[in-house]
């Protein structure tokens, strides 16, 4: 028995070895393609990289700075050093390096995410399983026709459709912003970790704190709108194929309380496809935030690569990618490691 | 099983998909709905400049006596900021944001599906080339690839659906190659093999025709997500550029009027939806017929 458990403990050890080792192949090759977008395509990259007002001489200087007249492979080799040591060029528009701008802004949207998460799957899952259980019922009907109206609604619209219902109609939560104007004078925030819940959290500044979630409901619930289809999908599917299968009948047959029967037996392992949907779905939150950051005017990442696109800043374009890619892969490898955690069969296969 | 057997087979299976998938969609009210949306609106957007009441306001064309209308009867849907009739602009704002993602899913398959039979009936190093260069672009989220390379190739319409295709192709070269990979076992692929077929024949003639129903599904369940980054991509002022109509780019200009103006950004706002759920209605069907996510 106990060489049997070190046996499955090695096979999921060297599982997660593996997927590390891909994904650091995979991000190698983001920053090629990064590269690519950021050099070698543009046909005058140095004046991109100054800006708008580009004056021949600065070209010149940028191109020496950037090695441009240097060959492709030596130029990329410059590059990865500088991004391995955190640089990634200086933003355009504000003058400062643009990992701080990143970092600086990170908290904001993870504040979002994580709360659009948290409803995504606080409402997708248990959507789910009740659907599944009355399946080709009203309750079943309801759930899949918001399901499908969830995926298929536009965030960059939803937003507005929110902000008019609950702002100017009923007048619930506010139209914008991460905070109220007026709270930086009456209620200041002290800044520990730069998510405002937190911070309003832990120095019992509890104006703040309910003016701070307030402000983050109709964000996140646009956010969430698409996960939340996408999970309770996912998880109906899941639940079905469980619930036919011998061991709940058995279960069932043994007398045991549905409740127990659905929430222990099958949720548990109806959960893995789940877990897979539910990283899918974070990555594509994330791309949400751009939408969710403009129309409720959010000072997070987001906003600031829809104002670096407009306003051309190029540094701050190629750093967004990369940051982004980053993440994604790191969220991909650590949902499959968590799904071979849970479910052995994944690391055999 | 006898030789005669497997044919026979393989011809009902072939001749069901198409008849099948018809069957299905005229017997099931949502997905009959959905297909006569999809096919009215794809009219409309064809025939823009006929079915429009100002094809010139649509177009862009600013008529500033006009600002501002509530929807009445000679405005169905109002009018913006300029002046200009929304339903027109509505109407021409159907060719960028439904005809060309369309394209966007057209060249996509175009680009990925030959690699995918590539990689999956040749195996070997040339797999594992393909396959790891789709891992790359899969790696990135699909719109943060495309915001890169408009970034790379300039703003406006040509780049958005260039983006597009860029960072969409890689699906359709996963999906394919596991087609072909089951493919490949079958008897008139190992016959054609038998009497000295080239590999090139075999792919073109033998393997492609072969992929098209599961493309043509995944493409269907895939064009409501492209809609809406086509769309997010002119919200963002990415895409399609001022005085064009776009439904994204309207959506962004009434966003400042929502309080007030409701119309200018309800209206394209809600015809994205409706295209876009009638798409996913339409692809949930298929894909409910045959799943072409077994092959993945």
């Amino acid at each position: 028995m106990y060489s049997v458990v070190n046996f499955q403990t090695m096979r999921k050890l060297e599982f997660a070895l593996r997927r590390l080792l891909s994904s650091i192949f995979v991000l190698i090759g983001v920053s090629i393609i990064a590269f690519f977008l950021a050099r070698v395509v543009p046909s005058n990259a140095a004046a991109l990289y100054i800006g708008p007002k580009a004056r021949p001489e600065d070209i010149a200087r940028v191109e020496k700075q950037l090695g441009l007249d240097k060959p492709l492979p030596v130029q990329y080799a410059i590059y990865m050093r500088e991004l391995l040591h955190g640089d990634l060029g200086i933003s355009i528009g504000s003058k400062r390096p643009v990992l701080q701008e990143l970092t600086g802004r990170l908290p904001a949207t993870l504040e979002l995410l994580a709360t659009a998460m948290i409803f995504a799957i606080l409402l997708g899952v248990p959507l789910g399983v009740l659907s599944a259980r009355a399946q080709g019922k009203w309750p079943d009907m309801f759930v899949r026709t918001a399901s499908i109206v969830g995926v298929s609604m536009p965030a960059f619209y939803l937003g507005l459709l929110l902000q008019i219902l609950f702002f100017r109609n009923l007048d619930l939560f506010p139209l914008a912003g991460r905070v109220s104007n007026d709270l930086r004078f009456t209620n200041p925030v002290e800044q520990i970790t730069n998510f405002i819940l937190l911070d309003s959290f832990l120095t019992g500044n509890w104006v703040a704190f309910k003016d701070a979630a307030l402000h983050l409901v109709l964000p996140s619930l646009t956010l969430a709108a698409y996960p939340i289809g996408l999970i309770a999908r996912m998880t109906r599917a899941a639940m079905l194929e469980v619930l036919e299968q011998d061991y709940i009948r058995t279960a069932r047959a043994y007398g045991i309380r549905d409740q127990v029967v659905t929430y222990l037996y099958a949720l548990k392992n109806a959960i893995s496809p789940t877990l897979t949907v539910i990283g899918l779905t974070v990555a594509f939150a994330l791309t949400g935030t751009f939408y969710v950051e403009v129309i409720f005017n959010w000072p997070g990442l987001g906003l600031f690569t829809v104002r670096s696109l407009l306003n051309l800043d190029y540094p701050a374009i190629m750093g967004i990618t990369l940051f982004g890619a980053t993440g994604y892969v790191l969220i991909n490898l650590i949902v499959d490691v968590l799904q071979a955690w849970i479910d052995p069969r994944v690391s055999l296969r | 099983m006898s030789a005669v057997q497997v044919a026979e087979i393989e011809t009902t299976q072939n001749t069901r998909t198409f008849r099948h998938v018809l069957n299905v969609i005229v017997r099931d009210p949502l997905s009959l709905v959905s297909t006569i949306v999809l096919v009215l609106f794809i009219l409309i957007a064809i025939f823009a400049y006929q079915v429009a009441p100002s094809p010139e306001e649509g177009a862009g064309k600013t008529n500033v006596s006009n600002t501002m209308l509530a929807p009445s009867v000679e405005h169905l849907f109002g009018t913006d900021r300029l002046g200009r009739d929304m339903l027109s602009r509505v109407i021409m704002g159907a060719r960028p944001a439904l005809i060309i993602p369309i394209g966007v899913v057209a060249f996509a398959i175009l680009l990925g599906a030959p690699l995918g039979a590539i990689a999956g009936y040749k195996g070997g190093w040339i797999d594992e080339v393909i396959m790891r260069i789709t891992d790359l672009f899969l790696a990135f989220p699909s719109l943060l690839l495309a915001m890169a390379i408009v970034m790379a190739l300039g703003r406006g319409l040509q780049s958005a659906a260039v983006a597009l295709v860029i960072s969409w192709w890689p699906w359709y070269t996963r999906l394919v190659r596991g087609v072909t990979i089951s493919l490949r076992q079958r008897y008139f692929v190992e016959a054609a093999q038998a009497i000295g077929v080239s590999d090139w024949v075999i792919i073109l003639r033998h393997i492609l025709p072969n992929t098209i129903s599961p493309i043509l599904v995944q493409a269907t369940v895939d064009m409501g997500t492209v809609i809406l980054a086509m769309g997010g991509l002119a919200f963002l002022g990415l895409g399609t550029q001022p005085p064009n109509p776009d439904w994204g780019l309207m959506v962004s200009d009434g966003r400042t009027y929502i309080l007030n103006q409701w119309w200018i950004a309800t209206f394209p706002g809600m015809a994205i939806f409706i295209v876009v759920l009638a798409f996913n209605m339409l692809g949930d069907t298929l894909r409910d017929i045959f799943d072409p996510r077994q092959y993945r």
